[in-house]
């Protein structure tokens, strides 16, 4: 009885806290009816800001796991003076707010940032501009590849490394062939966080994009827009587009361990 | 010194290969990605010698937006940890009916976009809303108050604690409670002295980064709270308006003071975590 | 405290597996039982159903002759001491020795004077003595065994349950422990259990032994008498090296299948058939024949340690150990003989040992 009244806590927990808002996002995008929020999808700032946050999307997330991988070999595999220090730098990101994040950037090449004018001249636009939202959203996105690369690269240790450097292997043939195979769900699920943080990023680009329609809005900054315009149908139409996006890679990252648990049902 | 310098380029003891291709790339991105930026932080406000920063500190909204960020935070990331530490428990000791779906719910708010959180948080909140229509009947109205910030942040900050706090308990040896009950300790007696104290550590943890996270939120915010200067304004929106006044070192201002204190919250934390596993690792 | 444990059977979950089956075990106050077998035998599950930490489907257990339902009837009664020793990691030794105390309801509980008292009584028993203030992380292997050992007599109680107790320790420091274990039983006057799959360790400390083989109990008797007359092949094969002979029993002999072992003599009363003998290396003789010609098995030494001398003694189509007990100083490094002799085997049949012989 106990245990039934606590089942139904936690449910009811999780149902109003938690499944709640994806519902919404869905009822209020239906509000008008299927076919009138398909319409609001037409839109070319709409689409223009579809566009934007794939390729912004992509641009993060290649540059980040090459990166990362790397920078994962690096803190695991050796030992050497500063490796703490680099630690804690790569995880920085995370407790930075996302619109000093921003901010930052334009620091650097806003109108009155340091080389904002003189890059200007030049002809070169990154603040307000496609550039500022790619360096602001690959700052935000820049450890979650790593971030969870590094445990489990620490967990391997590295005599798996050390027998393919003794049977002759190379570097990049330890990495691709030994090192990462084995990690592979680990850097699978980093990848996938990546792609939904730099999807979904607001406070960081919101800073550096200036927002002008159908040139430097992303999805969440044309969210914004639509909402605050009152379209309300549009804008829960595009957050739910969103949101689907971002939660399709975030339980992706369950999806190896249920293959594994249905193959091993089969056999 | 000298030795600490080898050690850096040559890659400490291991033969390895490949050390210095990734310790190039790694200084390369970590400097102009992450040092970089932050010196611009840190520098600007000084560039102009030390008059602007102080002319800053008269800059009461500026105190009361921090204020908000911060209490709100850390109101939220306080009732995060008794609700996230219940979530945590029924997931890997409760049996719980449908736990594999419970279990893929808890990342929800950390799957859905900020922004998208924020328009949908304040469309359930209003007073015409799904939970702000019962509420404001019964006299609390959450959107558009301090309550609407805190509400957001509970809802992004539930995570940080449930996944911190759940390996943890997954990984607690079962031999311990055992152990007690057979000394003759009480159910309770077994939660409170044996399993409570090596949970205490992963839920400051979980409290740190609920704070941390909460103290910086913007998007899922903004939308909610009712962003009057003085009383429902936070800080990140604070930045973004003398942004918008081309306030340049005004926002500097705010984000550094913002970027200072929740680090050294984080360090805090980190201290108390420390102390509170003094017994070292599990043996 | 004696311990009455009958028809006592256990599934695995969810299945008809029976992990413990139809086991009864009587335990007179005072006797020290080695719980031994292979691993998966249910050696370790019988311990925890007696400690009341797993349920079991159906049998009873008395303590005393009053039966135990649950964990409560057990709490204080029974110490255990988990194979991990399962120490708490944040409380101090002498925290963890007292635990037992702290958590009696006001009523019952000594006052803090009397639990310090206690606390201190434990750690001079067990050779701890100052340690009382540092944290189980700090502690050696063999300082976590006593400290768990002190944890679960610190309530008194008259049962002694230890799974595995010397799994994790150095060799030497588990000769130590051992020996000091069984000094501490006989003078506490404790009624204890041990599980291990050191058949060696159990033969040394215990004086009754319970071997166990998938979820049963398939002898229960003394060291002693385990070496002379074990039930099963599987218990002979478990207590020591041994060399088995297949053969056939015929008019009371029984006559190996193998050239270069000789038939031996045996009961008249065993029926005739197929049967197997085992031997133990070191009982196994040499037969000279007549003459030079008739030494047909050769012997090679490979060892020699502790006055045996080790042979590989080369049959036609294998080679078997032999250990020969040697006073010279020199054993010599090549024997040959014209048959093994055999006489102290034990016969089997279909595993089980064929008696009146």
């Amino acid at each position: 009885m106990k245990k039934i009244a606590l089942w139904g806590a936690t449910w009811v927990l999780l149902v109003v806290v938690l499944l709640l808002p994806p519902i919404v996002v869905v009822t209020e995008a239906l509000k008008s009816g299927l076919l009138a929020s398909l319409a609001t999808l037409k839109d070319p700032d709409g689409i223009a800001a579809i566009w934007l946050t794939l390729e912004t999307t992509v641009v993060a997330v290649c540059f980040n796991t090459l990166c990362g991988i790397l920078a994962a070999w690096l803190l695991t595999k050796y030992r050497f003076p500063g490796r703490a220090a680099l630690l804690v730098m790569v995880e920085l990101p995370l407790s930075i707010s996302p619109v000093v994040s921003g901010l930052v950037w334009l620091l650097l090449f806003g109108a009155q940032g340091w080389w904002g004018p003189a890059l200007e001249r030049a002809g070169i636009h990154v603040a307000f501009a496609v550039p500022g939202i790619m360096l602001a959203t690959l700052f935000v996105t820049l450890p979650y590849v790593v971030r969870t690369l590094v445990p489990y690269m620490e967990h391997q240790g590295r005599d798996t490394e050390e027998a393919a450097a003794l049977a002759g292997a190379g570097f990049w043939q330890i990495l691709l062939r030994v090192t990462l195979p084995d990690a592979r769900v680990a850097l699978f699920s980093g990848v996938l966080l990546t792609t939904a943080r730099a999807m979904g990023e607001f406070g960081a680009v919101s800073v550096v994009s200036g927002h002008i329609p159908g040139l430097t809005e992303t999805m969440p900054l044309h969210i914004e827009s639509l909402y605050n315009g009152y379209q309300t149908v549009a804008a829960f139409t595009m957050a739910a587009l969103l949101a689907c996006m971002a939660m399709a890679a975030v339980f992706l990252r369950s999806a190896p361990a249920a293959w594994a648990r249905y193959r091993e049902v089969q056999e | 010194m000298k030795r600490a310098c080898v050690a850096f380029w040559r890659g400490g003891d291991s033969a390895l290969p490949g050390y210095r291709l990734a310790l190039v790339v790694t200084l390369l991105w970590t400097g102009l990605f992450i040092a970089l930026p932050l010196c611009a932080l840190i520098i600007r406000p000084w560039q102009d010698g030390v008059g602007p920063v102080l002319a800053e500190l008269h800059d009461t909204r500026m105190f009361a937006a921090l204020w908000t960020s911060f209490f709100s935070a850390a109101v939220a990331a306080l009732l995060n940890v008794p609700i996230g530490l219940f979530l945590a428990w029924m997931l890997v000791r409760g049996n719980l009916p449908g736990q594999r779906i419970a279990d893929a719910l808890i990342d929800l708010p950390f799957a859905l976009p900020t922004a998208v959180s924020g328009i949908t948080l304040a469309t359930l909140y209003s007073p015409q809303g799904w939970l702000g229509y019962p509420l404001a009947k019964m006299g609390v109205s959450v959107a558009y108050t301090q309550w609407g910030i805190i509400i957001a942040l509970m809802f992004v900050g539930l995570p940080f604690v449930v996944r911190t706090v759940e390996p943890v308990l997954k990984a607690l040896p079962h031999e311990q409670e055992e152990a007690a009950r057979l000394l003759g300790a009480k159910p309770w007696q077994v939660i409170t002295r044996v399993v409570l104290a090596p949970l205490l550590p992963p839920l400051i943890t979980g409290f740190g980064l609920a704070f941390a996270r909460g103290v910086g939120e913007y998007g899922s915010v903004i939308f909610i709270a009712g962003n009057q200067p003085f009383k429902s304004e936070i800080a990140p929106l604070l930045i973004v308006v003398r942004l918008q006044e081309f306030d340049y070192d005004g926002a500097t201002a705010i984000a550094l003071v913002l970027l200072v204190i929740s680090l050294a919250a984080l360090a805090g934390i980190g201290v108390l975590r420390r102390r509170f596993s003094a017994w070292g690792a599990m043996p | 405290m004696s311990i009455l444990i009958q028809n006592l059977v256990r599934h695995a979950p969810a299945t008809e597996r029976r992990l413990l089956d139809d086991v009864t075990l009587a335990v007179p106050s005072g006797a020290f039982v080695a719980l031994v077998g292979p691993s998966g035998a249910g050696k370790t599950t019988l311990l925890r159903a007696i400690a009341g930490l797993d349920h079991y489907s159906s049998g009873t257990i008395d303590l005393d002759g009053n039966r135990l339902e649950n964990l409560h009837d057990r709490a204080g009664k029974i110490g255990f001491v988990f194979q991990n020793y399962a120490l708490f990691p944040h409380m101090t030794v002498a925290r963890n020795i007292s635990f037992g105390l702290d958590v009696l309801p006001r009523e019952q509980r000594p006052t803090k004077a009397e639990i310090t008292a206690r606390v201190q009584d434990l750690l001079d028993l067990m050779q701890l003595s100052g340690m009382g203030k540092a944290y189980p992380a700090r502690l050696s292997g063999g300082q976590r065994q006593r400290v768990a050992l002190a944890r679960a007599l610190a309530t008194g109680p008259g049962v002694l349950l230890l799974d595995e107790p010397f799994g994790a320790l150095d060799p030497i420091v588990r000769r130590a422990i051992r020996t000091w274990l069984r000094t501490l039983h006989d003078q506490l006057g404790l009624t204890t259990i041990l599980v291990t799959h050191d058949q060696e360790e159990a033969l040394e400390v215990a004086d009754r032994i319970v071997v166990m083989q998938q979820g049963r109990i398939v002898q229960d008797a003394s060291p002693a008498t385990l070496d002379e007359a074990p039930n099963t092949a599987f218990v002979m094969q478990f207590l020591g090296e041994v060399v088995s002979f297949s053969g056939h029993i015929k008019n009371g002999v029984f006559t190996p299948s193998e050239r270069g072992v000789a038939p031996c003599a045996v009961s008249e009363k065993l029926e005739s058939g197929p049967a197997e003998l085992m031997i133990r290396p070191f009982e196994i003789g040499l037969r000279q024949g007549q003459g030079a010609h008739e030494q047909a098995v050769e012997l090679a030494l490979y060892s020699k340690r502790q006055g045996f001398c080790y042979y590989s003694a080369h049959l036609p189509q294998r080679t078997v150990p032999v250990f020969i007990y040697n006073t010279q100083e020199e054993g010599q490094t090549r024997l040959a003989c014209a048959e093994l002799e055999i006489q102290r085997g034990k016969l089997f049949r279909d595993g089980v040992r064929l008696q009146s012989r």
